[in-house]
């Protein structure tokens, strides 16, 4: 009797948990498919009835609309570009720097670390508009070099880098030196292997990060052909905005290519997130 | 004391540290320290990028603080925005953790579908808010409210509604971040504390306030400022949601305009460098204010 009524209590606090669960997935999905509905839907269907999710007549017109006003394909190029340019080099460089953090011992090195962590501190947008008039005396607005350069080797990844490259013993290092190999063998055939998981959740969110990235894109980019996709689709959303399909059409092709990255590699962005409190 | 020639060789022999270091420490000093320092030296002058910049003192400091009302509307909107958002988000957050925490199925799917919003384009999300809080008939959401006979509200054209709409936005957005975060805070408490807490004949409500709720609070402290932090330099969801509206980057009668919004619009709108540099160091100073609140106070009252 008094084992039944705990289990039944038991069982009643889990199925509220599933309940609101439930409840907040929805919630969560909800603004997702609606986006994918509109972006199917025809205008005319949009106008004339009352939201619906059913759609009588889907079509792709939206997304032709998209891909024949705006040259979508260059947008997503460059996007793609920049970031996969802006993840290749941060491993390599924060890697790098964050190995000679952790195990080299240098004059000025902790003043110089210590100088790195402070900076973390500062919100970006106090950086933002020395750093565009610094792209413009460099002649490099409306540019790669303005999307890619100064993002090469950020911060966060040194850290990450070095916090994991300290738990890696030095008796490695010391067998590897008395062999006779040269600092860069060292780093090419011991550190880079072995934090290899940490170079991978730092590749994940660059890119995400990259892909995402708006505020610098708005302000060193001006000229049309040079745009990343959330510049196209805030431009999308300020000119076209009436044409919901389309606009929903734009969201789609800029969320989709992230979302499968997530749903592919989910176990190891939230293991990343709760291991480092970063945010994509 | 070393000698200088000792000094000079000892670099030498570090080279390859130098080396190893000098990408990031050039773009770092190019890109984020030069910056810092140019901003504070910008803040004091007046600037519009064509012409050098002329030095006004504390001329622009003055004219926020006392003849700005639009920076004063700025720091209302952004602080309605922090203190509506972070509560309630982390409210519904830790519900969330504690539920997804139990004995249950699926929890993977359920973690994913919480977590979509925080790897999606900020921009992609405001305009599928947007279209979700479409005026008239048009839209979900008041389609939604007029099924349960409520009047369909003017979300995006009306100055009441524009910064409840964000705020909502930004709540459903940040969700899954907190929630992850909780979730590892909730996971480093002994499964024994619960079990003795059973045996004494505590219930669930019991055991969430007095074992959960107390040994999360470095955690809860944790999400709180990061996301106060964050919530701070709001711009993004401003910009899309009063496009469209035919007023600046505030929106109608600056309903929505944030403090980022507005070092913006003086900043690369009206090219008014010197002032937007104050305004970003008036930011900084509100951030590192938090941050040190959470260094000084949080860290020695409440680490157990």
């Amino acid at each position: 009797m008094q084992t039944a009524l705990i289990k039944t209590k038991r069982n009643l606090g889990r199925y509220i948990a599933y309940i609101f669960l439930t409840a907040g997935a929805l919630t969560m999905a909800i603004p997702y498919l609606w986006m994918i509905i509109t972006s199917v839907k025809p205008i005319d269907e949009i106008q004339n009835y009352l939201p619906s999710f059913y759609v009588h007549h889907p079509t792709l017109a939206p997304y032709r609309e998209l891909f024949f006003l705006l040259p979508m394909w260059r947008y997503l190029l460059n996007s793609f570009f920049v970031a996969t340019l802006v993840t290749l080099c941060n491993i390599f460089f924060c890697s790098l720097a964050g190995y000679a953090f952790a195990k080299h011992k240098f004059f000025g090195r902790d003043k110089i670390f210590l100088l790195l962590l402070g900076a973390v501190m500062i919100p970006y947008q106090v950086n933002l508009i020395p750093g565009f008039i610094i792209i413009k005396k460099l002649g490099w607005l409306n540019s790669f070099y303005a999307l890619t350069v100064p993002n090469l080797a950020m911060v966060f990844g040194v850290f990450l880098c070095r916090q994991f490259i300290m738990s890696i013993p030095n008796d490695f290092i010391d067998a590897a030196k008395i062999d006779g190999c040269s600092e860069f063998t060292i780093y090419r055939i011991i550190i880079f292997p072995l934090i290899k998981p940490a170079l991978a959740t730092l590749a994940i969110f660059t890119f995400l990060s990259q892909w995402n990235s708006f505020v610098w894109p708005l302000i060193v980019i001006h000229t049309s052909t040079m745009r990343t996709v959330p510049l196209a689709l805030s431009v999308l959303n300020s000119q076209f905005g009436a044409n919901f399909s389309m606009v929903m059409a734009g969201a789609t092709v800029v969320t989709l290519p992230v979302l499968i990255i997530f749903l592919c590699l989910q176990k190891y962005i939230i293991q990343g997130i709760t291991m480092t409190g970063l945010k994509g | 004391m070393p000698s200088k020639k000792s000094f000079i060789r000892r670099i030498i022999e570090q080279r390859y540290s130098y080396l190893f270091i000098a990408p990031v420490a050039v773009l770092f000093f190019v890109f984020v320290f030069i910056p810092v320092i140019a901003s504070l030296f910008l803040s004091f002058t007046k600037y519009n990028v064509l012409s050098s910049p002329q030095w006004v003192g504390l001329d622009n400091y003055r004219q926020i603080f006392f003849n700005d009302p639009r920076f004063w509307k700025a720091l209302r909107n952004t602080s309605l925005y922090v203190l509506g958002v972070v509560p309630i988000s982390i409210w519904i957050s830790l519900l969330l953790a504690v539920a997804i925490d139990q004995k249950i199925r699926f929890k993977n799917l359920y973690k994913a579908l919480f977590f979509m919003p925080v790897v999606t384009s900020v921009i992609a999300i405001s305009v599928i808010w947007k279209w979700l809080f479409a005026g008239g008939k048009f839209g979900l959401i008041n389609h939604w409210l007029m099924k349960f006979g409520i009047n369909p509200i003017d979300w995006i054209m009306s100055p009441t509604w524009t910064l409840p709409a964000i705020m909502i936005m930004s709540i459903w957005a940040g969700l899954g971040y907190n929630m992850i975060l909780i979730l590892a805070g909730l996971q480093t408490i002994p499964k024994t504390l619960y079990e003795a807490a059973e045996i004494d004949g505590a219930g669930d409500w019991h055991k969430f306030w007095r074992i959960t709720l107390p040994l999360l609070r470095p955690t809860l402290l944790f999400v709180v400022i990061m996301s106060a932090i964050n919530s701070f330099q709001v711009f993004e969801q401003v910009y899309v949601m009063t496009r469209g509206t035919g007023e600046g980057v505030g929106g109608i009668l600056d309903c929505a305009l944030s403090l980022v919004a507005y070092l913006y619009e003086r900043g690369f709108e009206r090219f008014d460098m010197g002032y937007a540099s104050a305004i970003a160091y008036i930011l900084f100073g509100i951030i590192f204010i938090i941050t040190l609140f959470n260094l000084k106070v949080v860290r020695s009252r409440f680490e157990y």
